[in-house]
């Protein structure tokens, strides 16, 4: 396969660019809009190396090296935001990456239609939550008084629980959890659409030779996912150091941000916010390791994807 | 025998997929039923805890609340805007890249991809995207919400995989000799033979517009080009923190904490109601997206 791809791709004669001059101007506002909105930033990541300030602009700025690097690297929140991205990306990735496969499988197995088409809307409904309204139900249901999670205990116990939002303990369950309730509808989505293709007389074989509906689970289903499974699951590890801002900030308050500060919205609280230092130099070089240390790991997985891919096809 | 026996043990199993199937699709569904039953219910019983999955004293005095205020009908009418005027334009941009893109006889291909693909692993990042927008002197302007996004890459690399694998380069090749230009052909054969993959791509990006919020809480200062989204993190995540605004939400905050209480069930609802009204009817569009998606590799 991978062999017949190539010798194609070999034989395509590219043909001479004045011919197809209308597709180059089809390309002229995507060009354009990429290079501006794009790598514009990217050559702006050089105040990191500057001592950046708005009237000496952005080329007019001193050098000084790797001191905002450095500045980082020393500060006490260094580890902290490291450590608190690394641990939240892998909490979410250990549950929140096995639960779609699961539903897959079992959805698949479900031989009444009706309820099968029924379910699969229901629990990719939320998925459609915006975050600022999911973070706004989580707050609201998870309330130690007035929420779902207030109530049911104070039903149980005859008192009021802890605010679950003072309590940096709680931030990381609730930050992966709603996330789960959220998505695995939708990332299941992809694994029902392997289990679609799997040829169904691989199941009647193995019915006549009496395999029970678990076991063909297991020695059918499962290893007709696999290699979707390897795939993502790559794709995911290679995100390990981009966790989403969007969220974590939301949730963010005083009172659990020793555990709810990752590098992006200390990125953003250093250079933008309203509390922070406005120092665009130091947040920049705190974003741009950021994305060097995440260009490295999908560059990493990539190699790694590819290698696998090769040993796993014939 | 043995069939038998394995025909209780297949029981048991679709039993127990089955049972399992039932509770996760309960534990989506309650939440949202609490959801809509509290945004109608009446506010003390709500505060009160009697509110468990029926609405209790029904009354629509939230959602009265929640017209009446101003912000929400422009921040209503601002999301509308940047949705419908932001998916032409991601359409227009994704089409005009994807269709080029697909020719595998175009000279240099494999550069220009790159060039874009790129971007997709590598990025400036927060400061530098707002000193940009900033120099081009777009903060505070509705700009500032539809341009900076105005393509996905990984969207216009599903939309090149369509085109490619659904229209055959011989048909391009007999246009041609029909003596039919690229312009020609892009409007007369790809346009309509992509109405699958447009559809999908409007969804996703129209979904994307109507409940982002980031670019509009970076760049935007004035209340007035605010959309849903920076209004309803105003209402249903800072009012934990702060009440002292002055408008008349904030008076029915600080009047009734009560009714605030239900009063953000509500605005739940209305924000989020019109997706989830459209989706069982799109939905076997997105996942054909996703599948589109997921042969590209």
């Amino acid at each position: 396969m991978k062999k017949n791809k190539t010798s194609v791709t070999g034989t395509v004669k590219k043909r001479d660019p004045r011919k197809d001059w209308q597709l180059y101007l089809f390309l002229l506002l995507p060009m354009i809009y990429i290079i501006l909105f794009k790598y514009i930033p990217m050559a702006e990541l050089v105040i990191a190396f500057k001592d950046y300030h708005v009237r000496k602009g952005i080329w007019g700025s001193d050098w000084v090296g790797f001191a905002n690097f450095i500045k980082f690297f020393e500060s006490y929140k260094f580890w902290r935001v490291i450590k608190n991205t690394v641990i939240l990306s892998l909490y979410a990735i250990v549950v929140a990456f096995p639960l779609p496969i699961i539903f897959a499988l079992m959805v698949n197995c479900l031989r009444n239609k009706k309820f099968k088409k029924v379910a699969q809307v229901i629990v990719n409904l939320p998925h459609f939550i915006s975050t600022v309204v999911m973070v706004g139900i989580v707050f609201s249901v998870l309330n130690s008084r007035t929420g779902l999670y207030g109530m049911l205990f104070h039903e149980l116990t005859g008192s009021y629980p802890e605010d679950l939002f003072a309590s940096p303990g709680a931030f990381r369950h609730i930050y992966v959890w709603s996330g789960v309730w959220q998505n695995f509808g939708w990332n299941s989505i992809i694994y029902q659409a392997a289990l679609t293709s799997v040829d169904p007389s691989f199941h009647e074989a193995a019915q006549i030779d009496g395999a029970s509906r678990l076991k063909r689970v297991f020695y059918i289903d499962l290893p007709a996912l696999l290699p979707t499974i390897i795939t993502m699951l790559i794709l995911r590890m290679g995100s390990v150091m981009s966790i989403g801002f969007e969220k974590v900030f939301l949730m963010q308050n005083s009172l659990n941000l020793s555990v709810s500060e990752v590098i992006s919205t200390y990125e953003y609280q250093i250079g933008l916010s309203s509390n922070g230092s406005g120092d665009f130099s130091l947040a920049t070089a705190v974003g741009m390791f950021n994305s060097v240390i995440q260009f490295a790991l999908v560059i990493i997985v990539n190699k790694i994807s590819k290698q696998v891919s090769e040993t796993s096809q014939w | 025998m043995k069939t038998k026996q394995k025909n209780s043990q297949d029981r048991v199993f679709y039993l127990v997929s089955y049972f399992i199937s039932v509770v996760l699709v309960l534990i989506v569904l309650y939440p949202i039923i609490y959801v809509l039953s509290s945004s109608v219910s009446d506010a003390d019983a709500v505060a009160q805890g009697k509110v468990w999955l029926v609405p209790v004293n029904f009354t629509l005095d939230a959602y009265k609340r929640v017209l009446a205020y101003n912000k929400v009908w422009t921040g209503y009418g601002n999301t509308i805007i940047y949705t419908v005027s932001g998916t032409l334009i991601n359409l227009a941009i994704t089409l005009m890249c994807a269709y080029p893109l697909a020719r595998k006889n175009l000279r240099w291909r494999g550069t220009i991809m790159l060039i874009f693909s790129f971007t997709m692993m590598f990025g400036g990042g927060i400061i530098p995207n707002y000193i940009l927008i900033r120099e081009l002197g777009m903060l505070n302007t509705r700009w500032s919400i539809i341009i900076p996004g105005a393509m996905s890459v990984y969207n216009m690399i599903v939309c090149r995989t369509f085109i490619e694998t659904n229209i055959a380069e011989e048909m391009q090749e007999a246009c041609q000799i029909d003596g039919c230009d690229d312009f020609q052909f892009f409007f007369k054969m790809v346009l309509p033979l992509s109405k699958a993959i447009i559809a999908v791509l409007a969804l996703w990006y129209a979904v994307d517009h109507w409940n982002s919020y980031f670019n509009a809480f970076l760049y935007l200062k004035d209340s007035d080009k605010y959309p849903l989204q920076i209004i309803l993190r105003e209402i249903l995540i800072q009012s934990e923190g702060m009440k002292g605004s002055d408008d008349t939400l904030a008076e029915d905050m600080a009047n009734s904490q009560n009714l605030y209480l239900t009063l953000k069930y509500a605005v739940i609802v209305v924000s989020t109601l019109p997706l989830f009204c459209v989706y069982p009817f799109v939905q076997k569009y997105f996942q054909e997206g996703v599948m589109v998606g997921s042969v590209k590799g």
